[in-house]
Order: structure tokens, then sequence, then C-alpha cells
């Protein structure tokens, strides 16, 4: 009898949990969303970063969330936990190196390579104006815009 | 507290028993989701190296801005990714439910909620049907990229190789996860775990599938977002 209660007991502290977890990712992802369309109205580089790195931020927090608690890797032993995070430590010196490489690569070509920087400086029709003219006159628009914006700053 | 943790931990390497305390097949299934998020951690790593090392890329919001049924010059970025998102996380929900329901026993719990999570799963798969179907109809695919940069620049064709190779191989996973599922359900159904006295097996698809998720988390991010 009492096994059958606490048996409901902790039924009843799973769905619970359950229950908290989906708000907080639900949260998560509406306050990502939010930045997402905060986002596109901001030209300056700099807080578009920002945005970009707490977007980051909370997808890490969700990252958390789904593998703690959905993949119940918190409630395991300690052993599992360690086998399973340490091994993934390899994306920090992943992340940074790869993102580091591009980075230079781009500045080496930006430095030596003076047809590539010429040409990312060109703005161009829009390809696909014989596919459907609606939508380039809209990109059109949009780089008219654009350009706009650029000669008042 | 500390005294009773050393005292599990030599528990449990004094062996007789695996010192990761789950059976064979779940810490398996882990070490199998590791190695699967190494191979997505790569292509989106790779993805993020080209577009570090590139001076322009097309603006998503410019690049996912319909939905279904929408009219022709509709903009409405990240509203159809986020019905998306929110279809993925719903139906890890019901796929916590499912493996909570397989440890209290219940066979009609755990049949309803993985019908729950398959049909989760078609629609996740059917929306990004529609969304390679549509980019496709605007000219995009592997090798074509019809979209601008943001800065008005003639772009690569990156951006399109990226996006559905990366799309694709998380909407492949989803689809294993549902065929899995399916499985599942069809060894519920005909009592095949009632028979073995557990359901574990759930545990381990479930893993997979909320593994579906944790990238699409990623995925996510990284392409619409970003």
């Amino acid at each position: 009898m009492s096994h059958t209660a606490t048996h409901e007991d902790h039924s009843a502290e799973v769905r619970k949990e359950v229950t908290k977890i989906t708000i907080i990712l639900s949260v998560l992802t509406i306050i990502e969303l939010i930045l997402g369309f905060y986002m596109m109205g901001i030209e300056a580089a700099g807080t578009r970063l920002l945005i970009k790195g707490t977007i980051v931020i909370l997808m890490l927090a969700k990252a958390f969330y789904i593998v703690a608690y959905f993949m119940h890797l918190k409630h395991e032993v300690r052993n599992l936990i360690m086998t399973v995070c340490v091994p993934l430590c390899i994306f920090f010196w992943f992340i940074t190196a790869f993102l580091i490489d591009g980075n230079s690569f781009r500045n080496l070509r930006n430095t030596y390579d003076p047809h590539y920087k010429e040409q990312s400086s060109i703005k161009v029709e829009a390809k696909e104006a014989k596919h459907e003219e609606k939508e380039a006159k809209e990109e059109k628009k949009g780089g008219l815009k654009l350009d706009a914006t650029r000669t008042t700053d | 507290m500390s005294t009773t943790t050393t005292a599990t931990t030599t528990k449990l390497w004094g062996g007789g028993k695996s010192p990761f305390d789950v059976e064979y097949g779940k810490l398996m299934m882990w070490y199998f989701l590791m190695s699967d998020a190494l191979t997505f951690g790569a292509f989106l790593i790779s993805y993020g190296t080209i577009r570090f090392s590139t001076n322009g890329w097309p603006d998503p919001n410019k690049v996912f801005k319909s939905y279904p049924f929408a009219s022709e010059g509709v903009n409405a970025p990240l509203v159809f990714v986020s019905i998306m998102t929110f279809i993925l996380i719903i139906s890890s929900v019901t796929m916590v439910l499912a493996v909570q329901a397989g440890k209290e026993m219940k066979k009609k719990a755990v049949a309803t909620n993985l019908i729950l999570t398959i049909i989760g799963g078609i629609a996740f798969l059917s929306c990004q049907a529609w969304e390679w179907n549509h980019l496709h109809s605007e000219g995009a695919w592997w090798g074509m990229n019809p979209f601008l940069n943001a800065d008005g620049s003639a772009s690569s064709t990156n951006f399109t190789n990226y996006f559905f190779t990366i799309t694709g191989f998380h909407g492949f996973h989803v689809l294993s996860g549902v065929v899995i599922n399916i499985i599942m359900l069809i060894m519920t159904l005909t009592d095949q775990f009632e028979k073995r006295g557990h359901y574990l097996m759930i545990e381990k698809a479930g893993l997979y599938w909320h593994f579906v998720d944790l990238v699409w988390v990623f995925v996510f991010t990284c392409f619409y977002l970003i």
C-alpha cells in the first residue's frame, strides 16, 4: 500500500518537473524569437553582435534543459554524466579554433585579394529577376533602403 | 553527503555491475549520440567557419519569410520556423511522458503518448518538406542560390549548400526517429514489452528523439535567428 503511494508521489513529481521544463523551454524560445524580431530593425553591428551572443546563451540554456531533464542525464550517476560530457569538451577548442581560422581567412582575403574585396562590395541586381518580377522589385526596394541608410550614416 | 558519494563510487567501480548504473543498451545509445553530436557539430562549425570567412551572407529574414497558403509577396520571417520549433518541443514532451508511463508499466499511456510523438514528428517533416519545396520553387537548391547577400552584393552558393545539407541531415534524423517510434508503438501494442517485464527500449528511443530535438535547437538558432 505504502509502496504504491510513493510510486504515485514520484509520478506526480516527474509530471510536475516535465511541466516546469516545458514552460522554461517555451519561454526561452519565445525570448529568442522576440530578440530575433527585435534584431531585424537594427543596423548597428555591435548591437547585433550583442543580441546574437544573447541568443547563443539562450540556445545553450535550452540545450542544457533538454539534456539534463528530458534526457534525464542530471538524474544519472556521476560516472555517466562525466563519460558523456567530458569528451564533448572538445567543442570548446573546435568552435574557437575554427571560427578564428575563418575570421583570419576573411582578413587575409580582404588584405591580399583585391578582386574578392571588390566583388563583395559591388551591389548587384537580384539574380532571379526573370523568375519572379515581384520578388525582384522587393529586393530592389530593400537595396535602395539600405543605400539610403548608408548615406545618412 | 560526501561519505555516501564515495561509498557508492567505490561500490560502482568495485566490479560485478556497470559503473554507469544503466543497462548496456542505454549506455551505448549515449555513446552513439555523442558521436552524432560530433558529426552535427562538425557540420555546424564548418558552416560557421565559412560564414566567418565570407564578407557577405544572405539575410535569413529575407529568405525564410513565407508559410503555407500565404499570398505571393508575404513577409513573415520567423513565423513558420517557430511553429516547427514548437512542434518539436511538444513532441519531445510527449516522448518524456511516454517514457515515464513505460516506467510505471502503463501500456495505454505509453501507446497514446507514442502516437502523439509520431504525429509531432510527421508534422515537423511535413513542414520541412513544404519549406524545401518552397525554397526550391524560388530557385534555391544545392549549387543554386538566388538570394543576394544582406548588403546587396552577389552571394555564393555556400548558404544554400549548408542549409540543405544540415537541415537535410537533421530531417533524416527526424525521419529515422519517427520510424523508430513507430516500431516502438507496434512493440507496445503487441505486448512485447509487457512480456519482457520492462519498457527500457522506450527510454532508448526517447533519448534518440530528444537528441533530434536538441539538434534542432542548434540548427534553428544558427540558420534562422543569427
